[in-house]
């Protein structure tokens, strides 16, 4: 069988490409879904906060996957779901298993990646102690609770404060458990300001940053408390600070890895910084014909985001497929002072519709600051904030005239001001 | 009355137990954990060693070379990963070239086959990511690495297969001594028999005492070990030793037959035997050393660390001799231990043979097993599988390709899993980089769907190690719907 367009992945960001490639003239698009419904996390994600940039309302998460599986039907879209892709060759046959039509060699013009991404656990981050029952990253608790219908524990304790683990605090608090703190290593959040008031301040739970939990203790298999210990300024537990937890749940939310084994398989590069594709300015990596969005390409902060970036690569891919590969010199797109890193870590300036917009992430909190666009040592492009924090994505937009006075590559870089 | 009880369901007590399943006899297996293999054959260092290490003319020395020349052909009989993917000690000043100098000779007198002493250019062309620091090294080519649990795991299936029984959480707090033999007590039952294998593990000097006095003491030492993403797996093809000391082999760098890299253990004495906690000093000091092996190991890509417990003791060699009339005790079976297990199994039958156990053939027992694994096929059996069972097409853990069909295999296998855990040693399931995060839920619907109990009964591990704690406020009333 063969296509224009294959989809990995049917959560937010597949479904938004695969709907954009077909707007832009595509027909034989079809998407590969793992699991048995469309929708991603999005389905275990039954709070509100959902769509308010895209749709200028809010919805909960099944609600927005709901917006883009409604535009399914009818769009001729061929969906696999319950289909796992095992590895996609450099010429584009994706090798998919499901229990309905077993082994498939699919061939395809075009390869959307939409495999989103993983939890860090507790293994990655090596949190000394016992290793007992009841220590869930947040995003497997949040499925046990919303999806399964069952509470994980009474007493929690959250390590991180990435969004899911402050989105399960509140949660698990209405579910009748007692939230005892959340405790965070680096001395800013990780998460979005307004998941720190609405899901903890408002229900007083403790946000202890510059913390991190230093033994995990267990009686009879289950987890029954954690020490927690003040970090010095290189994360390192300072003695005589800690703090111990009488719980029978600890929660993880310390972070989120995309999941480019796929892209690896293929060899695909992929940037250390973001652990995602190197993409170019219309998300495609250094494969032509393969486009990587969402949260596979790098962790975003909102499925609006998530869903727009998508709808870039969807269309790419019809172009790419319709009208030829792209070409054109490229220049690097570079992470100076404050930044943790960019995307599009390249951009084709010949290649661009008008504008390029540039994604990136801050190191640390910063009250006035500027954004500052450097090719060399010239400036050539000033934005000012009022305020910018690593858990919220930044974005800038720099034009075609400006990217063409840039030389070989450009920085983005943080001033306080 | 059985004519042999078994203490204890690790390597050993599972190996003796599928020699023994060979012949008509009655023979029961006591466990005090809910699943085999729970104690120091679930954490420890993977190997299966060539045999240079121990003093020449002890049982370990003779019983390493044996089980570790068995392993290969066990393995294949019985579908256990295993890899004979050699090894090398490494030396880094004159001490230690002395040391391996010395290892070399010993190894000789051991009976291994294929040893040689390489310099450091020799060293660094097989393994390209070795120190540079290294000078000289001792390669072992028969030393391999295999699963562990599924060792003891394939032993104990087999042996339940031919009519060995085998029960769970039955801690012995008492035996007594009859007429016939002895009487094994437990918090569930009496066991009478007429032959007591001890294979107790780091409790093997509790069991001895219920019998006999004292005669040794179990110093349990732990040990720390890292887990590395499979994208560490080329720092290593050999296992990478550093030159053995007092308390141990050093802190080796290997990969493991599921494509990891791990490396570790320190050795820690330990006051309680049976917590098996790890400490960030520990993981730390492991780190370290593994570092001055090989330097480029990239410690960001840590997916698991785990502790385990070596049945260290107060005596020098392993322990296989009876401890009172018809009780054999095998104990302070530390490492090469679980190399030694086949080669003990045999020792173990033939003192029991000596003192009149029973030995008939039995002529429909099995002494093999058969176990697919979708991740290892080619195009072609997977196509041919999923077409005989349409479940071989869901892959339930996505980082290690783990489908339906083996999960389900696995809640069916001779000796029921009642946890997740127990799923992961026999399927391979949440043993990748996601640790169980995607596949743990559906593992969990597919345990309680099969063995038809509630999720809220399904453990993680071992006894108490429950995973999820009640229904949400609505939980009831969506299952109604």
């Amino acid at each position: 069988m063969s296509y224009e367009l294959i989809v990995i992945g049917a959560g937010p960001a597949g479904l938004a490409a695969a709907l954009s490639a077909r707007k832009q003239g595509l027909t034989r698009i079809a998407i590969l879904e793992r699991d048995k419904y469309l929708g991603g996390i999005l389905n275990q994600c039954i709070h509100n906060g959902f769509g308010l940039h895209r749709f200028r309302e809010e919805l909960t998460g099944p609600e927005y996957a709901g917006r883009f599986i409604d535009e399914l039907s009818g769009s001729g879209i061929d969906v696999f779901t319950d289909t796992m892709v095992l590895n996609v060759t450099r010429d584009k046959q994706v090798h998919c298993v499901s229990p309905q039509y077993g082994y498939r060699i699919l061939e395809a013009q075009s390869v959307v990646l939409a495999m989103g991404c993983r939890e860090r656990t507790r293994g990655a981050i090596g949190i000394p102690g016992d290793r007992p029952s009841g220590v869930f990253t947040a995003g497997t608790a949040q499925r046990y609770l919303n999806l399964e219908g069952y509470l994980c524990g009474k007493r929690v304790l959250i390590l991180g404060s990435g969004d899911i683990g402050l989105i399960m605090a509140r949660r698990m608090t209405l579910e009748g458990a007692k939230v005892l703190a959340c405790v965070e290593v680096m001395p800013y959040s990780g998460g979005l300001s307004r998941n720190i008031a609405q899901c903890l301040n408002d229900f007083n739970i403790p946000l202890y940053l510059s913390h991190t939990v230093t033994e995990i203790r267990a009686q009879n298999g289950r987890i029954s408390g954690v020490t927690v210990s003040k970090v010095d300024e290189n994360r390192r537990p300072i003695p005589g600070t800690e703090m111990d937890f009488e719980c029978d749940t600890l929660l993880l939310s310390v972070g989120l890895i995309p999941e480019n084994e796929l892209t690896r398989g293929m060899g695909i590069a992929i940037d250390p910084r973001t652990n995602g594709a190197v993409v170019y300015e219309n998300m495609e990596t250094d494969l032509p014909g393969v486009f990587a969005c969402g949260n596979v390409a790098h962790v975003h902060d909102l499925v609006d985001y998530v869903s727009k970036e998508s709808e870039k690569a969807g269309a790419a891919a019809a172009k790419y497929v319709l009208q030829g590969p792209n070409e054109g010199e490229a220049i690097d797109v570079i992470n100076g002072d404050g930044v943790s890193y960019t995307l599009p870590q390249r951009i084709r300036v010949s290649a661009l519709d008008g504008a390029a917009e540039i994604f990136f992430r801050v190191r640390r909190n910063y009250g006035k600051a500027q954004i500052e666009v450097l090719s060399g040592d010239e400036s050539i492009a000033v934005y000012k904030r009022d305020r910018l924090a690593p858990g919220e994505m930044e974005s800038i937009r720099l034009s075609r005239e400006l990217l063409s006075k840039a030389r070989g590559e450009i920085r983005v870089s943080i001033k306080e001001q | 009355m059985t004519d042999v009880i078994v203490i204890g369901c690790g390597v050993i007590g599972a190996a003796l137990a599928y020699r023994l399943s060979q012949y008509k006899l009655k023979v029961l297996v006591l466990e005090k954990q809910n699943d085999v293999a729970m104690g120091a054959t679930r954490a420890n260092s993977a190997i299966i060693h060539a045999g240079f290490d121990p003093e020449p003319g002890t049982l370990m020395a003779k019983l390493n070379v044996q089980g570790s020349n068995m392993a290969r052909t066990l393995c294949e009989k019985l579908s256990v990963p295993y890899l004979n993917n050699g090894a090398l000690v490494l030396g880094f000043d004159k001490e230690e070239e002395l040391t391996l100098n010395k290892l070399y000779e010993r190894g000789i007198k051991n009976g291994v086959e294929g040893l040689s002493l390489l310099d450091g250019e020799q060293t660094r062309a097989m393994e390209p990511h070795v120190s540079r620091e290294v000078t000289l090294s001792l390669y072992a080519p028969t030393s391999a690495i295999v699963d562990p649990w599924e060792y003891a795991l394939a032993f104990a299936e087999v042996a339940k297969t031919n009519g060995v029984d085998f029960r769970f959480e039955q801690e012995v707090t008492a035996i007594e001594k009859t007429a016939f033999g002895y009487t094994v007590i437990t918090r569930k039952g009496r066991y009478d028999t007429r032959f007591v294998v001890n294979c107790a593990g780091v409790a093997s000097d509790t069991v001895h005492d219920m019998v006999a006095p004292k005669s040794f003491t179990i110093r349990p030492v732990r040990g720390d070990y890292c887990v590395l993403d499979k994208n560490e797996n080329s720092k290593a093809h050999c296992t990478l030793f550093q030159c053995p000391s007092k308390s141990g082999k050093g802190v080796l760098v290997t990969p493991t037959v599921h494509g990891n890299l791990l490396v570790g253990p320190n050795a820690v004495p330990c006051e309680d035997k049976f917590r098996v906690n790890t400490t960030a000093d520990g993981i730390d000091f492991v780190k370290r050393m593994a570092l001055r092996s090989v330097p480029d190991v990239d410690f960001r890509s840590t997916i698991r660390s785990y502790a385990g417990m070596r049945a260290n003791h107060d005596r020098d060699d392993f322990i296989i001799e009876f401890a009172a009339p018809a009780f054999l005790d095998i104990a302070g079976i530390k490492s090469p231990g679980l190399s030694a297990a086949p080669a003990i199994a045999l020792e173990a039958l033939k003192l029991l043979e000596g003192v009149g156990l029973p030995m008939e053939r039995n002529p429909s027992a099995t002494d093999e097993r058969k176990k697919l694994r979708f991740r290892n096929m080619t195009v072609e059996e997977r196509q041919r599988a999923i077409s005989e069972n349409p479940l071989y097409g869901r892959v339930i853990c996505r980082c290690e390709t783990v489908t339906e069909a083996e999960i389900l295999g696995a809640i069916h296998s001779p000796l029921t899993p009642h946890s997740i855990d127990g799923i992961k040693r026999r399927a391979g399931s949440g043993m990748g980089r996601c640790q169980g995060g995607f596949c743990s839920p559906k593992i969990v619907e597919l345990l309680a769907r099969e063995l038809g109990i509630s999720p809220l009964e399904v453990l993680k591990d071992g006894a108490g190690s429950y995973i999820l704690d009640s229904e949400t406020k609505d939980g009831e009333k969506a299952n109604e719907l």
